[in-house]
């Protein structure tokens, strides 16, 4: 039998989808993963394992792809270019379809200046859209880069990340029509907290009719405090925090602040299900794991479908 | 143009400490525009090595002079007859010209003085910027004339990453995103047509080669 990628399931059903997000630890803890794992089980249809996130070395993202996998979870491995050339990047795709492993994201990745190996090299042999296509043929038409055939062909269910806070604004939405023809059959956004600006995108989204070809999901990430919303807006590129949002955070003691990121969550996720052409939701509660059934139950997620 | 930076003097002096016979030898092209390693440089880093080595009581005996190239054999045989008189060679050129001067007198130690950065432009008095990769295979004119091996740090062909932000690229507020100018000046231009193309994986061995890359011309050889 064949196993199947839940996340896709979910999505051909025309359910809405919740996806969540795993970061590997850094040593050889499978436990850290198999506890991540188990908070976020039937809460969500699948789970994404970031790819050395930051340019930090952690865990590799296949292997906790497996543990996940092992845990009876839907993973979604997540693929960056910054660290594989395409001969690795090829290879490991065939080993995360060998392995079970039924979908995959394809990333550019945070450059190797912001981690902790710095002086390492970035490969960027591919960029991101490069691997979407990549997978795609591989998959669809048996053929690594080249035209060479691979059989059987890796069997992957395939995304990528969009950014509408990212600039040229008027420009995004023509990446994500790149993203679409190279291939992509999901897209998980950039934590969303300027609604306006995000119902802006979607609206753009429409008017090319790219909803209709992809599958999107909002990123959702809860505030922690109202530091860490200071520091977002601050310190992480291509994100985009409105300054009302920081002054309720900020209204609200630091003991409830944990609870009010939760309720903003909450709030997007509401507004994101009445949206046209928004699939569902991908929920980055990064160290903060516990977040995600809370935000999942109180926003009306619950039960997950069984497709 | 290649660009250069010279090593830090103390660098150079180590470098030069077991020699007592010196020459010091500059390059006008490339390194002598971007003020590294031109006549100016070569007579400063000449004095500069006299005054450590008096202050220093060490014996030290130099002589300066500067090729048009030290990358061309028919400027670096100047040095024929005069480098046998000297024990090392301090050469002020890029790596290219420091090896061939090399391959030339094999036998003589030919020493760095200057780091061998990028190839760049001169943008304005006292700036350079890199701006080619030598990829061996220029697409510029589907890029707005902005490369996006050199100039985009994670060298995107359908970009911009989702770190552009206010036109600054996010490994680098200094440094604006070459996709924000690619976007911007093909917009400009008329030409967003290009921007929906999705770009195919680049071609590297015209970039990597099989070991070093050369070029033979035929044409050129009598
Ligand atoms: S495309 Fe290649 S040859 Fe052209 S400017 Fe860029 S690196 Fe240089
Ligand atoms: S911000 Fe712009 S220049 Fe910097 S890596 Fe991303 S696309 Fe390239």
């Amino acid at each position: 039998m064949k196993i199947e990628s839940q996340l896709k399931n979910v999505l051909a059903a025309g359910r809405f989808a919740v996806t969540a997000e795993c970061g590997p630890p850094k040593g050889a803890d499978p436990e850290a993963v198999i506890k991540k794992g188990r908070i976020l089980k039937g809460y969500v249809d699948s789970v994404n394992v970031t790819d050395n996130q930051t340019g930090v070395v952690r865990l590799s993202s296949l292997a906790a792809c497996v543990l996940l996998l092992q845990e009876g979870l839907d993973p979604v491995l997540q693929m960056v270019v910054r660290d594989r050339n395409r001969i690795a990047l090829q290879s490991d795709l065939l080993g995360a379809s060998t392995l079970g492993i039924r979908n995959v994201l394809c990333l550019s990745g945070d450059h190797q200046s912001f981690g902790n190996q710095t002086q390492a090299i970035g490969v960027f042999d591919l960029d991101s859209i490069q691997l979407i296509q990549t997978v795609r043929r591989m998959r669809d038409e048996g053929q690594i880069i080249g035209g060479e055939a691979v059989s059987p062909p890796p069997y992957l269910f395939i995304g990528a990340a969009a950014n509408p806070f990212a600039d040229p604004f008027f420009y995004r939405v023509i990446r994500l029509a790149k993203k679409v023809k190279a291939g992509t059959e999901f897209i998980q956004t950039q934590c969303i907290y300027n609604l306006d600006r995000f119902k802006e995108w979607m609206s753009q989204v429409r008017d090319r009719g790219l909803h209709e070809k992809v599958y999107i999901l909002g990123g959702i990430t809860p505030l922690k405090s109202a530091k860490m919303a200071e520091y977002i807006k601050n310190q992480v590129a291509g994100m985009d925090i409105p300054e009302p949002l920081i002054r309720r955070m900020k209204s609200v003691p630091a003991k409830g602040q944990r609870k009010e990121g939760i309720k903003i969550s909450i709030e997007t996720i509401q507004a994101l299900k009445e949206m046209e052409g928004v699939h569902g939701v991908h929920i980055m509660a990064i160290e903060w794991e516990e977040a995600v059934p809370q935000v999942v139950e109180q926003a009306g997620l619950m039960p997950r479908p069984t497709v | 143009m290649i660009t250069a930076e010279r090593k830090p003097l103390d660098e150079i002096i180590a470098m030069i400490l077991p020699f007592k016979k010196v020459l010091v030898v500059g390059c006008a092209s490339c390194v002598g525009e971007c003020a590294a390693g031109g006549e100016k440089e070569v007579g400063l880093l000449g004095s500069a090595l006299r005054m450590d080595a008096r202050m220093t009581t060490k014996e030290l005996e130099t002589r300066e002079m500067t090729l048009e190239r030290q990358c061309v054999y028919e400027f670096i045989d100047r040095l024929t007859g005069l480098i046998d008189q000297y024990d090392a060679v301090l050469s002020l050129a890029c790596g290219a010209g420091v090896q061939a001067v090399a391959e030339v007198f094999p036998n003589i130690p030919i020493l760095p003085a200057l780091n061998t950065s990028f190839l760049g432009q001169t943008k304005e008095a006292g700036l350079w910027l890199e701006n080619c990769r030598g990829c061996g295979d220029c697409r510029l004119h589907l890029f707005a004339d902005i490369c996006p091996v050199t100039r985009c740090a994670k060298q995107i062909f359908n970009g911009p990453c989702g770190g552009s932000q206010d036109g600054k690229c996010e490994v680098n507020p200094e440094t604006p995103c070459a996709w924000h100018l690619i976007v911007t000046r093909l917009e400009d231009r008329n030409q967003l047509d290009l921007l929906e193309e999705v770009y195919a994986p680049a071609d590297w061995s015209k970039k990597e080669g099989a070991g070093p890359r050369k070029i033979v011309r035929e044409d050129q050889q009598n």
